[in-house]
């Protein structure tokens, strides 16, 4: 289980507002997350993956703290091990695909079994220039996968894709993050987009 | 001809440029991230000898370093070491004097790369130095080439604060610009043109090969 209760400061067009978020997610589920855009949702993934420190608050996965204001714990990205789609992909221009899964790990058969899954295969030599808007957020989706993520932040990894492949994409995710034990919590300001698939709600404003 | 100002000359930007290299990627790395007060006065710092006549910054140079006094005198009996009229004086004075042509495009580059790059890769578990060599270093590359070569051309062309700091021994600190002046004020015409001419066509090959280099590389900037 993941409890998080934080609060940040967070600087708006109307001067500061305060972003508090209190919620337990539980183990392996899925939830989404919306809100309005400059709510704080991108800020509170980026907290729960250690990109931002939150101003006061705990952050706890089962029996570690990953963050504790009080008792200045404050574990780093690379010990969080969060699996983090990010809005903008940010995939690496200068490597392949197959370069960006081989950066995050060593296990061959499962870079195959992402590849196959992102509809990559063909293009495993094709650096993110020359793939489209839709196979780049794929990248991204499996690059976050490739280290085996218990935990999972998705920050909008639908929006470039059409109907049919996202149901495709989702179905097939759905089974991976089953099979890996992953919590997810994904923000998507689409309604419709997760219905059926997620089982939670948190509503940023 | 005697050509040993060309190859001082060589010697020297090849030096100053690999030191500028080791020194400048970290300090432009640094300076790249968060700004506060004292990275905005070691920039300005560094910016300096792009717009202080040469002379003036050849002028401080040789009063701190003269071994008759204060840290010249110091690093004389401590270390025996004298910057003021040697190769090492010209070399140190390169490294401040083209410094600014390493930093700034390097630390404008890694501005550049949005800072998602690096979350993403501490999210898969790499460190900073990781992060640094194999995702923002490549990345930066037509930017890194344009400062390499901006900075060896630059010493190439330096007169004035070499001039200062290292004056005009044959062989030692008589690099090509100063050969230059030199074999004018004697009215060996044929000798400064020959230097001249070296230098000219020199940097101007090096400086073309970069732009076309770039604009090959802005063409296809993912291939």
């Amino acid at each position: 289980m993941i409890a998080v209760n934080i609060e940040k400061k967070l600087k708006a067009y109307n001067g500061l507002q305060v972003l508090r978020i209190k919620k337990d997610f539980l183990p392996g589920g899925i939830t989404r997350i919306t809100g309005p855009s400059g709510a704080g949702k991108t800020t509170f993934l980026k907290m729960i993956a250690g990109l931002i420190t939150p101003d006061s608050g705990i952050i706890k996965t089962n029996s570690i703290t990953w963050f504790d204001a009080a008792q200045k714990i404050n574990l780093s990205p690379q010990q969080r091990r969060v699996g983090f789609v990010f809005q903008d992909y940010a995939l690496f221009p200068n490597m392949t695909v197959k370069q960006h899964l081989e950066y995050a790990t060593d296990d061959a058969e499962w870079i195959n079994r992402l590849l196959h899954i992102g509809g990559l295969d063909t293009f495993a030599d094709h650096r993110p220039g020359h793939l489209s808007g839709g196979q780049q957020q794929r990248l991204a989706i499996m690059r976050a996968l490739a280290i085996k993520p218990k935990l999972l932040l998705m920050d909008e990894p639908f929006s470039a894709l059409d109907l049919k492949m996202k149901s495709a994409l989702i179905a097939d995710l759905q089974v991976l993050f089953t099979k890996l034990g992953a919590t997810t919590l994904i923000v998507s300001h689409n309604p419709q987009e997760l219905d059926g698939v997620s089982g939670d709600e948190l509503e940023i404003f | 001809m005697d050509l040993s100002p060309i190859w001082l000359t060589l010697k020297l930007a090849a030096i100053t440029t690999l030191i500028l290299l080791l020194v400048g990627l970290p300090l432009a790395w640094w300076l790249s991230k968060k700004r506060s007060l004292v990275k905005i006065i070691i920039e300005a710092i560094i910016t300096m000898p792009l717009v202080l006549p040469p002379s003036v910054l050849g002028f401080y140079l040789l009063l701190a370093f003269s071994p008759q006094h204060g840290l010249g005198l110091w690093l004389q009996q401590t270390f025996n070491v004298q910057f003021v009229f040697s190769f090492k004086g010209l070399v140190l004075a390169s490294i401040i004097y083209s410094m600014p042509f390493m930093i700034s495009p390097v630390k404008s580059a890694f501005q550049q790369l949005p800072a998602s790059l690096s979350q993403a890769s501490y999210t898969l578990g790499k460190t900073p130095w990781q992060t640094f060599w194999h995702v923002l270093l490549p990345n930066i590359k037509p930017s890194l080439l344009t400062a390499v070569v901006l900075t060896f051309a630059h010493t190439l062309g330096e007169f004035g604060v070499v001039l200062m700091i290292g004056g005009n021994i044959p062989g030692v600190t008589r690099v090509a610009s100063i050969a230059v002046y030199d074999s004018v004020e004697q009215r060996d015409y044929a000798a400064a043109n020959n230097y001249s001419l070296i230098l000219f066509a020199t940097t101007f090959v090096m400086v073309l090969s970069v732009f076309i280099y770039n604009k090959y590389q802005a063409k296809s900037p993912l291939e």
